[in-house]
């Protein structure tokens, strides 16, 4: 019995250390101290000062959609690249916090801020809810679930009177006058999307270097030991799947605000949905870095696509090429071969 | 001695087999309990009941004095209860380090991330891993991760460690280090109940050995009174001839 108090005495000293971490907020602590916090904050700082400097419209609408799909793609990553879910109706998110900040700004007179953050969390926890029903499936019935889901919300709100059934709201122009008029609004929202997207990336890591991230991870590489070892995956996964609407819900918000229309079929996208998947798995999957250059990449690619006469038309069979050739050939994504080739990078990135 | 482990007329059925039946058995505080018994004789299956893996059909399981019948896995890892797989089941994608922290974060021990590494640390000691704690867990060799997964379970700083047959595949020097492991977490005080077909291991390390048999129990006793006993003899070791029985011991 003395042998025994001695093992044990030894981890109530590791545990009594516990308190202390607890009192500084581990993680905050942890990532403000990392170099790759100073990247994210770096990337944001970017993303609003370059084309505010030079008042570059142009480049302020590429860049927003850049940043639109890095928000998207860095949260569908907590639950693809984290969890292991392919949650290929993520778009849902986007969407039915479009339509219901939407609603609010025009029925409601709600300020757009409000309007947005009430889109997120009612969005949340709509997918906390649903979350604890489907993710009982696993593999191709969990990623047809959400598809389900995605379609489902999509059939209801082409019905939803309220909401504009088929055709969907407009928003009268005058929506934008608290916000010094439309032009002056455009620039608000975009630096509010950079803010969300900065927050993403935030998350992402913030999630990552997390007692709550390594059981996502865990559950990731292998859901029945991971239950073993004490992870409470349903739980865990429902966060997950609810943590990843939020920031999604948010940006598809400002984003419907911006363009000033919203309808079931721009906002329940599946295609957009499946590009997500692409941008993250051309980045690298589970990858905080991955998930935003993939974003980034893709979104470029296709810019140049859509605008070079030969290809416009074929901007899907390019995505769909890109994910078979990933999936074949580079499973690790961008990320996975720069971590291959440099294994000293893992260190300074995440 | 108290009891740590009580399992009371525990039955599963798979389809048309019946995997364990009304099988009883104790596990005492400290102590080292051996199960035993041909292929097939349902003591995976056994385990899979105990941790949550599957609910029993019939029967109880009270684990320090908690009825813990019916409930999930990690439900039953905060209790205090780890396992090892027989059939190993890394985090391959992960460090050795990552895999034990998962447990010591999620188990018994429930410690937050930075305190977590600590115990790592000290179970990684224990069974011999520390120098490849930033090793992927997939590139560990088959021993390798048979430690890992010893590790994995001691970091969670369980109360009872149920150990599926942690020695198989192993050669015989690795064998005789994993002895001398084992024994060291139970003289840590940790109760521990184990599969294994390497006799002489068993034999030697057991305080009691129950020994099972198409899903029921054959016999019970100390590891003496189980090489001696006609029907363990019969249905496990072999034929009834007296070299079997001496070699056994």
């Amino acid at each position: 019995m003395a042998a025994h108090k001695s093992f044990q005495g030894a981890t109530e000293a590791a545990a009594l250390k516990s308190k202390e971490y607890r009192g500084v907020s581990p993680i905050i602590w942890h990532i403000w101290r990392r170099p790759f916090t100073w990247l994210i904050a770096l990337v944001g700082l970017a993303f609003a000062l370059l084309p505010a400097l030079g008042d570059n419209v142009q480049l302020r609408e590429s860049l927003l959609l850049a940043a639109v799909y890095i928000t998207l793609a860095s949260n569908l990553n907590i639950v693809l690249g984290y969890t292991g879910y392919v949650n290929f109706g993520n778009i849902v998110f986007f969407g039915l916090g479009g339509y219901i900040c939407v609603y609010l700004v025009s029925e409601w007179l709600w300020p757009l801020s409000a309007a947005a953050l009430i889109a997120g969390i009612s969005v949340s926890l709509l997918a906390l809810i649903f979350g604890l029903g489907i993710l009982r499936l696993r593999g191709a019935f969990f990623a047809l679930a959400t598809i389900g889901v995605n379609e489902a919300v999509k059939a209801f709100v082409s019905n939803f009177e309220p909401w504009g059934g088929a055709t969907g709201i407009y928003l009268s122009l005058e929506v934008y006058e608290p916000l010094g008029g439309p032009r002056q609004a455009l620039w608000t929202v975009y630096f509010l999307i950079v803010a969300v997207m900065t927050g993403s990336l935030f998350l992402s890591y913030a999630i990552k270097s997390s007692k709550f991230g390594l059981g996502l991870l865990a559950i990731g590489e292998n859901e029945d030991a991971a239950a073993v070892l004490g992870v409470h995956t349903p739980l865990y996964k429902a966060l997950a799947y609810s943590v990843s609407a939020f920031l999604p819900a948010i940006v598809g918000g400002l984003f419907f605000f911006k363009t000033g229309i919203i309808e079931p079929g721009g906002a329940f996208d599946l295609t957009r949905s499946i590009e997500t998947i692409v941008m993250v798995m051309l980045g690298g999957l589970g990858t905080v870095t991955g998930a935003a250059l993939g974003a980034f990449l893709y979104e470029e690619l296709r810019g140049v696509l859509l605008t070079t006469e030969a290809f416009s038309h074929f901007q899907l069979v390019i995505a769909g090429l890109l994910l078979l050739g990933i999936v074949l050939f580079a499973p690790g994504g961008l990320m996975g071969f720069i971590y291959g080739r440099w294994p000293r990078v893992r260190r300074l990135l995440a | 001695m108290t009891a740590l482990l009580e399992v009371t007329g525990i039955s599963k059925r798979f389809g048309g087999l019946q995997a364990v039946h009304d099988l009883s058995l104790t596990v005492l505080d400290g102590e080292i309990l051996g199960l035993i018994g041909p292929n097939g004789a349902g003591k995976s299956t056994v385990f899979n009941l105990i941790n949550g893996v599957y609910p029993p059909d019939k029967g109880r399981i009270v684990f320090k004095g908690q009825d813990i019948t019916g409930e999930p896995p990690y439900r039953i890892a905060r209790h205090g209860l780890a396992r090892t797989h027989q059939i190993v089941q890394p985090l391959v994608g992960m460090t050795v380090l990552e895999n034990c922290t998962v447990g010591a974060c999620f188990g018994r021990a429930h410690l937050p991330l930075g305190p977590a590494r600590e115990v790592v640390r000290e179970a990684a000691e224990i069974v011999g891993l520390t120098d490849r704690l930033d090793d992927l867990a997939g590139q560990l060799t088959t021993a390798g991760k048979k430690r890992l997964e010893l590790a994995r379970a001691l970091s969670a700083r369980p109360e009872l460690l149920l150990l599926d047959e942690v020695l198989a595949g192993l050669n015989p020097t690795e064998i005789e280090r994993m002895i001398t492991v084992i024994r060291r977490i139970r003289d840590g005080g940790i109760a521990i109940l184990m599969i294994e077909h390497v006799m002489r291991a068993i034999m030697s390390l057991s305080d009691r050995i129950v020994v099972l048999n198409l899903g029921g129990k054959l016999a019970e006793g100390t590891p003496r009174e189980i090489a001696s006993n006609p029907d363990v003899i019969a249905a496990y070791l072999g034929e009834p001839e007296p070299t079997a029985a001496s070699r056994g011991v």
